[in-house]
């Protein structure tokens, strides 16, 4: 059988149509109903990956039919470097977040089995936003996705799940509809210019007036970035991270958030170069504020989901500055950056969820000498504070530093100054570990149990991802490079020469 | 005196006298079966003729004439488009009509007098619904291809006067219902008044009262301009009254809400298609030299509309008024593809129109089947945690919702899309811009539905979800399917479109 995109969206439809015919009171065959989906998934996008010619900079595993013709719509897919990187994040990470949160889908309002048919739902819209290569197909899974995220939240949640949800939603609708704007603006042009069509390639090349070009790019621009989330459209992240399940979070912050990051390379920067480079001054403040603004309320955060999730807005400063730095440094490392960010917020939400549902809260303070009572528990979660906080050795290190490296040939203050958000990781990671895991334990604590062998086997292969590509991420960046260097020489960008300082 | 026999082309007016002929069956049914046997044979009666009417209509798709019955008539493929839509919205709707739970035992009885108790406990119930809905249908048929102003105004209330009738039948609540159809009726004769006056205007410019003629009028541009713009303006009051556009919707709350939801569902969708099927045509085709004139002022009605609907509906508490702002703000949507003036834009709106008219009759069959003890509950707070007790009722709810909403894989999407880019085509950019804010805006409300029905616990006093009859069944299912269909895989519709949206003039 040849391995297409199209069969790897359908499978995991296929699972959840399975999984509807199943019958409701059976939680456990529901569950391994979409643990074996999942798993299929991942092992044919990894079929996927190792088909893909790396040194090829056309787009792979090219798909097209038509859609609704009379507006020139087709079901077109394809992969390059970027996309087949995130899909294969996409794809790794679900088998894990069903096997991490085998019992998260109890305290739900639905069945087990609704929540599953959700997930994979999600997975396959997620496969289907990074592979889209037609802006119409792109923005359908775009916001269909919205519902599924919307009932995982307020129905399988925890505390205020409906006004998170709800805020979610509304979010993400609003951005939405700005970009439909946009896209409907294309779509006139392009039917002005020899016929409508919504190819991202053909759309690349219309001809705009800079004052069009600008506000199309805009409408994308504000979609994407309250995905992402960018400061300051980022105020609906913390309350949805608060309130999902640990998986929900996972598969929200890990990688739905990058559709938004991945949107603005695709999108954004190929449809709009000139616009782009109108606005990248902005976006790089913007990006540099989300950096540090996000350090600093995770530092405060007293909450361990909300620390989590104003780091990932730290974070997604950092892609978005390595995307706009334009250097194809820059954008290797923020495209590796979207990729390890998954692992390491995965490995983060995973533990802190087992922790927090094995306590019954999640305030940090609620903790307190963890690894003495529960040793494997504590040193994951240490671990995955060292890969959010980019420790050499580990994967984030390595795309941190390219970003870092990308930004200051070109905007060395920006690249200073964000230079302080890897400081300031320092502090918020490291202040809640020491305070959930050393120290006396707290009352309450002693009788917490460690992690079950279920849990060991879910987390292990996102430490062991983490710990390969922080010593070897070659595999990883040759996918990457040709893509990310094809992006940057089409915008008409060389990469600056480094000067030698204070030289003589 | 010289008479000249009218020459009447029956193959085109077929459909229409099918549907008069059935609908005088109708009535001498009503006259003559016993009680027992009426409302099955009405049924059949009713749905067997709009059948034959429909299949009349589809096999006359290809005929295209000016001067059906003596030029007052015109068929073109827009004509058959939209009288298809009338016709198989009608179908589905009677399905909803026919639960005679909803429909008072005797409406000429005053509300709580013995008369009427007598009545209900007798099981007297009168059939009068069936008829009544096949005279609007004829008008709903005649309106959207009437070629002169006289017929036009005839059509129009041909199938007023029906629904007038119809919204004040509800079995429950029947004071909230007459004062609605007594609303419905007062301030429909006023907007009619309008609409004659506006005719009478342009009668004045042109001296005729042939589309035809007026056009030519307005292109040769010799008539009194004045006269032109009050004849366009209050001809536009009349029709915008009918589409319940803003500020000529305040009617449509009320009537929404106290008559019977299943008539509220047939009078949403259908009258929507008729009164947008005459404003295309007259529009595209009568002033479309003179767009000048009406266009600016129409793109500030539609704006308004969006805007207002969206906002207001954010502030009910009622199922059936929440729907019917957002039916003004539908309205709004629609004024923009009459606002486009191109190809692209009729068929985006007659699309929109079928897709909205389809997703509108399911939503208010599942209204039907909200109740309590006392019948239907149409209060939002009631309807707490519905996707608990009933999680299908809920869930095919959630979708016709998010189906008005326009979220993608979705009827709704399309129809936003293409209506949009139509407009955009034509450079009413700020009309777009509003539209998709005001998109934004609705999101919330069919939203908070959502949150509702499945994320807020219930109250004590829940209501229950009835088990479907099969009737209610069939629309619900039936308008559900469509809806999914025409949001995953629209192309064939889309085509089939626009191979017929074309008029002739």
């Amino acid at each position: 059988m040849t391995l297409s995109l199209t069969l790897l969206m359908a499978l995991p439809l296929f699972g959840a149509a399975v999984l509807s015919a199943l019958p409701k009171t059976n939680a456990l065959l529901a569950k391994q109903v979409a643990l074996g989906t999942t798993l299929v998934s991942a092992a044919v996008t990894i079929g996927i990956a190792v088909q893909f010619q790396r040194d090829n900079i056309d787009l792979q595993f090219v798909e097209s039919h038509q859609w609704i013709p009379s507006f020139g719509i087709n079901y077109a897919v394809g992969l390059d470097g970027i996309s087949l990187v995130l899909i294969l994040m996409t794809a790794v990470l679900a088998p894990i977040v069903v096997l991490a949160g085998w019992n998260e889908s109890q305290s739900g309002r639905w069945s087990t089995k609704t929540f599953y048919i959700l997930i994979l739902v999600l997975e396959m819209m997620a496969i289907g936003v990074f592979a889209a290569t037609d802006v119409f197909l792109f923005y359908v899974f775009f916001e269909a996705m919205l519902v599924p995220v919307y009932f995982l939240i307020g129905g399988y949640g925890t505390g205020k799940r409906s006004a998170a949800a709800v805020k979610f939603l509304l979010y993400s609708l609003f951005g939405g509809l700005l970009m439909l704007a946009s896209i409907i603006a294309l779509y006139v042009l392009s039917g002005e210019q020899g016929g409508h069509t919504f190819d991202t390639q053909a759309l690349s090349h219309l001809h705009m007036s800079s004052m069009t070009q600008n506000l199309l790019f805009l409408g994308f621009f504000i979609a994407f970035a309250i995905k992402a989330p960018l400061w300051p459209f980022h105020t609906w992240l913390p309350d949805a991270a608060d309130a999902a399940t640990p998986g929900t979070s996972v598969l929200l912050l890990g990688v739905l958030d990058k559709v938004g990051t991945f949107g603005m390379i695709r999108y954004c920067l190929t449809l709009f170069p000139n616009a782009t480079k109108t606005f990248t001054p902005t976006i790089i403040v913007l990006a540099v504020i989300s950096i540090i603004y996000g350090a600093f309320l995770a530092i405060g955060q007293k909450d361990i989901k909300r620390l989590i999730a104003f780091t990932s807005i730290s974070h997604f400063g950092f892609i978005t500055l390595g995307i706009f730095a334009m250097t194809s440094q820059g954008h290797s490392g923020a495209t590796l950056y979207m990729f390890n960010h998954g692992f390491s917020t995965a490995a983060l939400f995973l533990v802190a969820g087992w922790m927090s549902s094995r306590r019954g809260s999640s305030t940090i303070a609620d903790f307190g000498g963890l690894q003495r009572v529960t040793p494997v528990m504590a040193w994951s979660f240490f671990f995955a504070g060292m890969s959010s906080l980019a420790l050499p050795g580990l994967s984030s290190f390595v795309s941190e530093f390219l970003v870092l490296v990308g930004t200051f040939t070109r905007y060395p203050v920006a690249a200073v100054i964000a230079t302080f958000g890897i400081v300031l990781a320092a502090l918020y990671i490291l202040i809640p570990v020491q305070r959930a895991l050393h120290g006396p334990t707290t009352p309450g604590n002693e009788n917490l149990s460690d992690l079950t062998l279920r849990e060991k086997i879910a987390i292990t292969p996102v430490i062991a991802i983490i710990l390969f590509l922080g010593f070897y991420p070659s595999p990883l960046l040759k996918v990457i490079n040709p893509a990310a260097t094809h992006v940057i020489s089409q915008l008409g960008f060389s990469d600056p020469a480094p000067t030698q300082l204070g030289g003589k | 005196m010289k008479f000249t026999t009218p020459v009447l082309d029956y193959a085109i007016l077929s459909p229409i006298l099918i549907v008069l002929a059935g609908a005088l069956i109708g009535v001498m049914i009503e006259a003559f079966l016993s009680k027992t046997r009426r409302p099955i044979v009405q049924l059949i009666l009713t749905l067997g003729t709009l059948l034959i009417a429909l299949v009349q209509v589809f096999r006359i798709r290809n005929t295209t004439s000016l001067s059906a019955a003596m030029g007052s008539v015109i068929f073109d493929g827009p004509a058959f488009l939209l009288q298809m839509t009338i016709l198989i919205i009608s179908i589905i709707s009677i399905f909803l009509i026919a639960d005679n739970e909803n429909f008072t035992a005797l409406a000429a009885a005053l509300p709580g007098s013995i008369e009427e108790q007598e009545a209900t406990c007798k099981g007297n119930q009168v059939t009068e619904v069936y008829p009544l809905t096949l005279f609007a249908v004829a008008g709903m048929l005649l309106f959207p291809i009437a070629s002169d102003l006289i017929t036009l105004f005839v059509a129009l209330e041909m199938l007023s006067l029906p629904l007038y009738l119809m919204a004040g039948l509800s079995r429950r609540r029947r004071l909230m219902s007459q004062e609605a159809a007594l609303k419905y009726f007062l301030l429909g004769a006023f907007s009619s008044a309008f609409f004659l006056f506006g005719a009478a205007y342009l009668y004045g410019y042109s001296g005729l009262i042939s589309f035809a003629g007026i056009r030519e009028s307005i292109v040769g541009g010799t008539g009194n301009d004045v006269f032109l713009l009050i004849g366009i303006a209050f001809l536009s009051v009349g029709l915008l009254f009918k589409v319940g556009a803003v500020p000529f919707h305040a009617w449509s709350p009320d009537v929404y809400q106290g008559a019977p939801t299943a008539v509220t569902a047939f009078m949403a969708a259908a009258t929507k298609v008729a009164a947008f099927g005459a404003m295309l045509r007259i529009y595209y085709t009568v002033f479309a030299n003179a767009q000048w004139s009406w266009s600016p002022l129409l793109s500030v009605i539609a704006i308004i509309t969006m805007l207002f609907g969206s906002f207001v509906a954010i502030a009910q508490r009622d199922v059936k008024r929440m729907l019917a702002y957002s039916s003004i703000a539908h309205a709004g949507f629609l004024i923009t593809g009459v606002i486009a003036l191109n190809k692209a834009g009729l068929s985006a709106s007659i699309f929109y129109l079928f897709a909205y008219g389809i997703a509108t009759v399911g939503a208010f069959a599942i209204v039907t089947l909200v109740r309590d003890s006392a019948g239907e509950v149409s209060d939002l707070n009631r309807w707490a945690g519905l996707g608990k007790r009933s999680p299908w009722v809920a869930t095919i709810f959630a979708f016709f919702l998010l189906a008005f909403a326009g979220i993608p894989l979705t009827s709704g999407f399309i129809g936003k899309f293409s209506i949009f880019s139509a407009a955009y085509e034509s450079g009413a950019k700020s009309v777009v811009i509003a539209g998709v804010l005001s998109s934004a805006i609705a999101a919330f409300f069919y939203i908070r539905v959502i949150v509702l029905m499945f994320f807020t616990d219930s109250h004590e006093d829940a209501t229950t979800v009835v088990i479907p009859s099969v009737l209610t069944r069939i629309t619900v299912i039936v308008s559900f399917v469509i809806t999914v269909a025409l949001g995953v895989y629209p192309a064939p519709l889309i085509d089939f479109i626009n191979k017929f949206a074309i008029f002739i003039r």
